[in-house]
Formats: structure tokens, sequence, C-alpha cells
């Protein structure tokens, strides 16, 4: 015989007050695990979106980046390699260099540990009237393909070389000489063979004959040679433009960079912009995460006590109600001599036991509940916290709701309540 | 064994006054002796009876129970000698309802700390209730509450017995093993205090007091 018998027999006896007992504290704990589950459940859900976002920014960011390479590759070059005596107030207005640097720069370029460019193309190009066409004016544009470079993985070329006795016209040269692609021609005495027109662009370009590079230094006498290099794909979104013409200018001193291609820089700030306005976003949609669940942890700080509170005190009213009903076996255990710490363990023994059931009880139906309602699976949210935190909860709430009825029982004088029978 | 000397008890009344329940009572059992106190409703009897059991403070005179003064010990050693030295049976039996014959009767070790179960076992044998050892109160009749109640009293073999009219609801067989296990005790040398209208009963006593 000891107080867990007691304890035992009387709940067996009293069934209906210890399940209510029990729901009081399973209902408090059901309210923490389930809003703790739910809290767990609502930051992984967030956290999985907000990864799936983040991908999907990145995603976007990449394709974006190939996107810009392709319209770099149509918009032209992004830097030119001048000689350093180049007017560029000059070049800006008649569109044309008039002064020339060597042709092995652009092998002196190839052959460094240049990283800021990719592709390189060195030019000739002069205005002129087209003597065997009725003088018609031109701009002749002599190239020899791109120049690979050295240090790096073969690149597959943006543009290829014109093949000597080739040439390539722009639209509008097309169109005026009526010739078709295998045309022959002569330019300044020398035949040339049509390779292709290209579409109207829209620029300069529709004005344009390309030859090979050589020829065009041997038509205008400058052999070896040229006016520019061109600097085909460059990494020189943003600041990084100085970086590029630092390391150009420190491999050839005598030339000078600049940036050309606005519009494609436009589309690579535009891209960046791009970025940062997804980064943006989300980082708005994290903080409004953050936000939803900060005011439901708020929401849940104040629901969670009040259940308790008003679990405590149905569980105390209950165990009051207890207290009243077995008030003649008070009376007669403290008849047989039972000290009062004796009596406050019986009744603070099955709120404990009360508490334990409880728990169990209220973290299965909280995890369950959470994990419905935060669309997760129940045992998924539920960790050594949430259990610790339910057992001291609901163990809390059984022995806070019985202490008073329990003290009053052990307080309870015998001698009048005998008397009263 | 018990000695009451000049025992007084009032109390205050809800409209204020003051209601004396006994006044100057002198009373003594010696052990081996079965004392039978009678006297009117309201006389003050069954306050007699709980004052002699160390639960009711009596606002005048001296008690002394098996040579302890228990209300000059404090509650808690009044409780633990309460339960090592007096045996209680009331009218209304006062079993524990969800506890079987078998666990009443062993209900007091849990104040004693003195757990025989083959004493209760015997105890349950000795009223003749073995059949009914595993049944509650509910399932029992009246006078097996009564033998149970008995046997409870008897279990921490304590050297004062009082009982507060232990027959008054039973019938003449069931009141007549009651009063012999009362005399049975007092045969033992134990002292019985009991409270009792009846004249069946009182005339099993040594002695007859009555109050008012």
């Amino acid at each position: 015989m000891n107080i867990w018998h007691f304890v035992l027999r009387e709940i067996r006896h009293r069934k209906l007050n210890a399940l209510l007992t029990a729901v009081s504290v399973a209902v408090a704990t059901a309210c923490l695990s389930g809003a703790l589950v739910l809290l767990k459940a609502d930051a992984e859900s967030s956290e999985k979106a907000l990864a799936a976002k983040q991908q999907a920014v990145e995603s976007a960011g990449a394709e974006l980046q190939d996107a810009m390479r392709k319209i770099m590759k149509g918009l032209g070059f992004n830097v030119v390699i001048l000689p350093k005596d180049q007017d560029l107030q000059e070049m800006h207005l008649t569109g044309m260099i008039n002064k020339t640097m060597p042709e092995d720069y652009v092998d002196r370029l190839a052959n460094s540990n240049i990283v800021t460019v990719n592709h390189l193309l060195p030019t000739v190009t002069k205005k002129l009237n087209w003597p065997e066409q009725n003088g018609l004016p031109i701009v002749l544009y002599g190239t020899r393909g791109e120049v690979p470079i050295a240090h790096r993985d073969p690149k597959k070329p943006l543009l290829d070389a014109v093949p000597r006795g080739s040439m390539i016209v722009g639209y509008q040269i097309g169109l005026k000489l009526g010739l078709g692609d295998g045309a022959e021609v002569t330019l300044l005495g020398k035949p040339f063979k049509i390779l292709k027109t290209h579409g109207e662009r829209g620029s300069i370009d529709d004005s344009t004959v390309w030859i090979n590079l050589r020829e065009a230094q041997e038509m205008l006498g400058m052999e070896n040679l040229i006016h520019a290099i061109q600097a085909l794909e460059c990494h020189c979104a943003g600041d990084r433009i100085s970086q590029i013409r630092q390391e150009i200018i420190s491999i050839l001193p005598g030339t000078q960079a600049i940036e050309r291609g606005a519009p494609a820089l436009a589309r690579a700030e535009a891209r960046d912009q791009a970025k940062v306005t997804a980064q943006q976003s989300l980082a708005d949609e994290i903080e409004s995460r953050n936000e939803l669940r900060g005011q439901r942890e708020r929401f849940a700080a104040f629901m969670v006590p009040l259940a308790t509170l008003g679990c405590a005190l149905l569980m105390g009213l209950t165990t009051l109600a207890n207290v009243r009903q077995r008030r003649q076996e008070i009376a007669i255990l403290g008849a047989l001599g039972l000290r009062s710490r004796q009596v406050l363990g019986i009744f603070l023994g099955k709120a404990l036991l009360i508490g334990v059931v409880g728990a169990i009880v209220g973290l299965i139906v909280g995890a369950l509940v959470g994990g419905v309602l935060g669309g997760s699976e129940g045992g998924a949210g539920v960790d050594g916290a949430t259990v610790a935190l339910s057992f001291a909860l609901a163990i809390g709430v059984a022995l806070l709701g019985s202490w008073l009825p329990a003290l009053i029982a052990s307080r309870q004088d015998a001698a009048t309540v005998l008397q009263q029978d | 064994m018990i000695r009451l000397d000049k025992v007084g008890h009032h109390y205050s009344s809800p409209d204020g006054g003051d209601v004396v329940a006994i006044k100057d009572v002198n009373l003594s059992v010696a052990a081996g002796k079965f004392v039978a106190l009678k006297g009117p409703s309201g006389c003050g009897k069954s306050t007699l009876l709980l004052i002699a059991g160390g639960l009711l403070r009596p606002t005048s005179g001296d008690v002394e129970i098996a040579g302890v003064e228990p209300y000059k010990l404090s509650l808690e050693e009044r409780a633990a000698f309460r339960a090592n030295t007096v045996g209680f049976v009331f009218q209304q039996f006062h079993l524990v309802p969800y506890l079987d014959v078998l666990d009443n009767v062993l209900a007091p070790s849990l104040a004693s700390g003195r757990k025989d179960w083959k004493r209760a076992e015997a105890l349950v044998e000795q009223f003749g209730l073995t059949h009914r050892a595993h049944h509650t109160p509910s399932a029992l009749s009246t006078g097996e509450r009564q033998r149970a109640a008995m046997a409870r009293a008897l279990y921490n073999e304590p050297k004062v017995l009082l009982a507060d009219e232990p027959t008054g609801n039973l019938d003449p067989e069931n009141a007549a093993i009651v009063l012999k296990q009362l005399v049975a005790f007092a045969d033992q040398g134990g002292a019985v205090l009991m409270v009792t209208h009846a004249s069946d009963a009182s005339s099993v006593a040594d002695e007859i007091i009555t109050l008012g």
C-alpha cells in the first residue's frame, strides 16, 4: 500500500473526474505542441519556398547571362583598342580611325595572359568611293577573322575571316549593286566574288564592304598596320571596363581602349538590374514571411498562455470538486494518522500522473493538428524541445491547477468533517 | 489508558454566540476496560470521543492517552501518535470507496508504515470477510462494511479503540459480532470507549458513563 496505489484506484473509481482533468491538460499541451509544430512546419515550408525561389532567380539570372552573350554578339564589340594618338573626338565625328598601329599588337595581346577579353579581331577601315561602281560611297572593312588567345582553350569564333578574293557586302550596297551572292565585282582594280549580302541592320554596316585584312592592307598601302583591334565579348559589364583598360594598356602601352556598344552595356545593366530586382523581390518575400511568422509567434505567445491558464483553472476547479467529493475519505485518512503531506501527495501524485497522460495525448493531438494545418507530416515537426516543453507544460498545468485544492485537502480538519456526519 | 481531566469544548455558533459542547468532563478508561458513553443527542458524546482520539483539541482541560498528552504534540507528531495508538470505528463506517476490503484494512499502513499483508488477510478472515476481500464497499452489506471498518481499526494494533455508535446501523447479528470484537480487544488489554444509544451495546461494557 502506497500513495500510487491510492491514486490509481481513485482514478479508476472516478473516471469522469480523471478524464476531465486529463482533457484539460491535454488541451493546453495540444495548444502548445500544435503551435510549435505549426510554426516549425511554416518555417520549413517558407525555407523550401524561398530556396525554390532563390533557385529560380539564379536560373533566370543564368538564362539572362546566356541571352546577353547572344545579344552582345549581335550588337558588336564591347571594347575597341586604338592607337594611343587617335583623336577620339574626330573618330566619333567621322566614324573613322585615321591613326594606325602595328598588326603584331594583336598577336602580343593574344599571346599574353589577358583574362578579360574572349575574342580579338584586328581591322582596318576606310571610307572611300567605289570607283568601279560610279563612286558609290562605302566603308571598306578589312578583317582577318578572330585571333585565338593562346593561353585559353579554343573558343568557337563569333566571326569568321573573309577569304582572299571574297567580299561580304552590306544590305544597301547589295541593293544598289543589284547583284546576288557569287557575282563578281572589281574594287580598286582587284577582282572579288560576293560571298554574302547581309540583311538590313539599320546601321553603318548596311554601307560596309568586308574583305580580307591582308588584301585591304595592300589596297590601302597599310602593310602590317591596322586601325583597331576589336575585343569581342569582353567581361566588361559594370565597373570592370577600367580594369580591362589597365590590363590592355599594360600589355600594349601604345594603345588606348574605349568601350563601345552602349546598347549592349545598357542590356548588361538591365540584366544586372533584373537580377537586383529579383533579389530584392526575394528579400521582400523573406521579410514578408518573417513578418507573418512574427505575427503567428506573437499570436501563439498570447493564445498558448491563455489556453494554459484556462486549462489550469479548469483543472483546479475539477480537482476542487474532487476534494469536496472526498472530504470524508480525507477526514478518515486523517483520523487513521495520515500526515498532511501524505494527503497532499495523494492529490499531487494524481495530478502528476494526469499531467503525464495529458502530455502524451496533447502532444500527439497537437502534432497531428499542427502537422495537418502546417501542411507537413504529423511527426515531422516534433523535436526534442517540443516534447520537453509539452511535458513541462502539462505537468506544470496539472500541478499548478491542483496545488490549491490539494493544499485545502491537506489542511482539512478531520474532526469538523467527522462531526458533521 | 485514557484520562480526560476537566475537559471542556465550546465553539462559536453561526449567529456569533458561544455554544458549549461539553464542560468539565472527567473520564478515565483503564487498559483492559470497556467503557460505554451514553446520553441524549447533542450532549457532546461524539465531541468527547474525537477529543479522546487526538482529533479535536479541547478548549479546556487535560487529555492523556496511553501516557501521552497528544495536544502537546505537533500536528505531525499527533498524526503519527494516532496511527500507532488509536483505532476508530464510526457509525457510517467511512470506508474508502475505491479500495477493496483488503486495501481498506491495509490503509492505516500508509500512516504507520507497517505493511503486513498477512496481518491484513488474517483480520479479513477474522471478521468473516475473506470471500469479500476484493470487493469494494459498495458491494458489501451494512454489516460487512462495519466489520471491514473494525478490521481496519485493529490493523495497526492500537492501544485504544474509540467507537462512535458502531452498532447503530447494524442488524442484531452483525451488532453482536462487532460488540464481541470490542470486548475481545478490551480482554486483550486494550481500552475501549464506545458512544452508544443502544442498551444492548452498553450491556457488554464494564462501565457506563452518562453525559448530560
